[in-house]
């Protein structure tokens, strides 16, 4: 197990920026099914691309992608008929990357093994990272408008389908960049419990996103380090983590707006 | 191909199939700019699908085209929102705001218009009335200065004190020439706001003003049974 090197916590912090934010949009899109399933598709392109002897993160960005542009070719069908395909595709795929991978690589891929990181993984991250996070920022009024209603969204001169495209791939990057921390297994969760905890103490949208944030944040760094010092896989510790965060949630009570 | 005369919209042969139902068919109309259409019919007959259709939200043939520069406010029946999610007024009216490149100032404008307070923009869109909800969506709509304005039912599920002050804005919008498309089921509004009728049904459309079109026996035929009104002068 290696020591957590500045680079290396700068990375973790910004992935945690990028999950907190994308899942949080993705909680007002009612994807929350779809973005846990969606992270299990990464492990048959890493069992993939281990096979054929490339990066594993390569093979899961490949898949990931696949996996957002299915979802989107979906979503002009019946809500039923996506969620049901989400739930048998996406299932395979975990199968068959369990086929496909054995072992240690296994167990490694689906609950994430912080290792340390070549100067090229470093900056692909801090670049995805980079990538998801300025998208949000720029499209934030757009998604904002989209996911209240793509029809009055269509009326406001916004590109619907183009802009839903773009924030699924943003979906896929975040998962992507989650991996190592958290594996194919967990890494939906780390975008769906922080803003889950921040939808029960937000008062508007802006609190949402920086709470969501917060807790993906304390999540990650703490569950890392909690990891390292345990010497245990980091993804199982980082999703407790946020769920304490979601249980002493509950506990609070969001104040009335007003 | 652009409107040549004074129509905010021209519908050709409009037609929308939905797996094997045919829910709007060889639909033709045009709407004169500044007029105002009431479009009515038992549920079921296709009135959300018709401005689905116009705005271009689902496939259709048929062509459907808008004057240039025409500028629509939507105003759905609901929105695809969670309501317990933390989103406030401010949030909704910012983003529009922002998107229409118009000044903060402008929302409260926009509230005036609809007749709601500010503090409305710090209260959770899900707390709010049916009415106050509806009055926040048309503001939303009047903050990028519309020419155009859909309205999908604004007043039902209002008490009767919210539709009179949704009637009113929209009278109000009226008056200062923004053409309006209202869908609704009371026919006493239809009567006092529309210059024109459309009425969908599966076997029958009819198209023209509210006196000379809404006649016991075509209401009749609409709704597939009698239909009892009374016109106030």
């Amino acid at each position: 197990m290696t020591s957590l090197s500045a680079s290396s916590f700068a990375l973790s912090a910004a992935m945690a920026v990028a999950a907190g934010l994308i899942g949080s949009f993705a909680l007002m899109r009612r994807m929350t099914l779809a973005a846990d399933a969606l992270s299990h598709v990464a492990l048959p392109g890493i069992g993939a691309a281990i096979l054929l002897g490339v990066h594993p993160l390569a093979g899961a960005v490949v898949a990931l992608v696949a996996g957002a542009v299915l979802i989107w070719a979906l979503e002009s069908r019946t809500r039923l008929a996506t969620e049901t395909i989400i739930g048998v595709v996406f299932s395979a795929a975990l199968a068959v990357g369990a086929l496909l991978t054995t072992g240690e690589e296994l167990m490694d891929a689906l609950f994430g093994a912080p290792s340390t990181l070549s100067q090229a993984e470093l900056l692909a991250g801090f670049v995805g990272a980079g990538a998801v996070i300025l998208f949000v920022l720029l499209a934030r009024d757009r998604l904002i408008m989209m996911f209240v209603s793509s029809d009055i969204a269509r009326t406001a001169g916004i590109n619907v389908r183009r802009l839903s495209l773009l924030y699924l791939l943003a979906f896929a990057v975040t998962v992507a960049l989650g991996l190592r921390y958290l594996g194919a297994l967990l890494m939906g969760s780390l975008m769906i419990i922080p803003p889950a905890t921040a939808r029960r103490l937000a008062r508007n949208l802006a609190s949402m996103l920086a709470i969501s944030v917060a807790v993906a944040l304390i999540a990650t760094l703490l569950g890392e380090w909690v990891a390292a010092r345990l010497n245990r896989e980091s993804g199982p510790i980082i999703v407790s983590v946020a769920a304490v965060c979601f249980f002493l949630s509950l506990a609070g009570r969001r104040a009335p707006g007003v | 191909m652009p409107v040549k005369t004074a129509n905010a919209v021209e519908v050709d042969h409009l037609s929308v199939r939905l797996g094997d139902v045919d829910i709007l068919r060889d639909l033709s109309f045009s709407v004169p700019v500044a007029s105002s259409v009431a479009v009515i019919g038992p549920n079921g007959s296709g009135k959300t699908v018709l401005f689905r259709a116009l705005i271009g939200a689902i496939p259709h043939t048929g062509s459907v085209r808008w004057a240039p520069g025409t500028r629509i406010g939507y105003v759905p029946q609901r929105l695809d929102l969670e309501r317990d999610l933390p989103v406030t007024g401010r949030d909704l009216l910012l983003a529009r705001a922002r998107l229409a490149s118009v000044a903060p100032s402008a929302i409260e404008r926009a509230l005036t218009r609809v007749g709601l307070a500010p503090d409305i923009l710090g209260k959770l869109v899900g707390t709010l009335s049916g009415g106050q909800f509806q009055r926040l969506l048309m503001a939303f709509a009047l903050l990028a200065d519309p020419t155009v304005l859909l309205l999908d039912e604004p007043t039902a599920g209002v008490d009767e004190p919210g539709q009179e002050r949704l009637n009113d804005t929209v009278r109000r919008l009226q008056t200062e020439g923004v053409t309006v498309l209202l869908i609704s089921h009371d026919l006493s509004v239809v009567f006092r706001f529309a210059t024109t009728v459309l009425c969908l049904s599966r076997d029958h459309t009819c198209f023209g003003i509210p006196r000379q079109v809404l006649t016991p026996e075509i209401l009749a035929q609409v709704y597939g049974e009698p239909v009892g009104f009374m016109i106030h002068d």
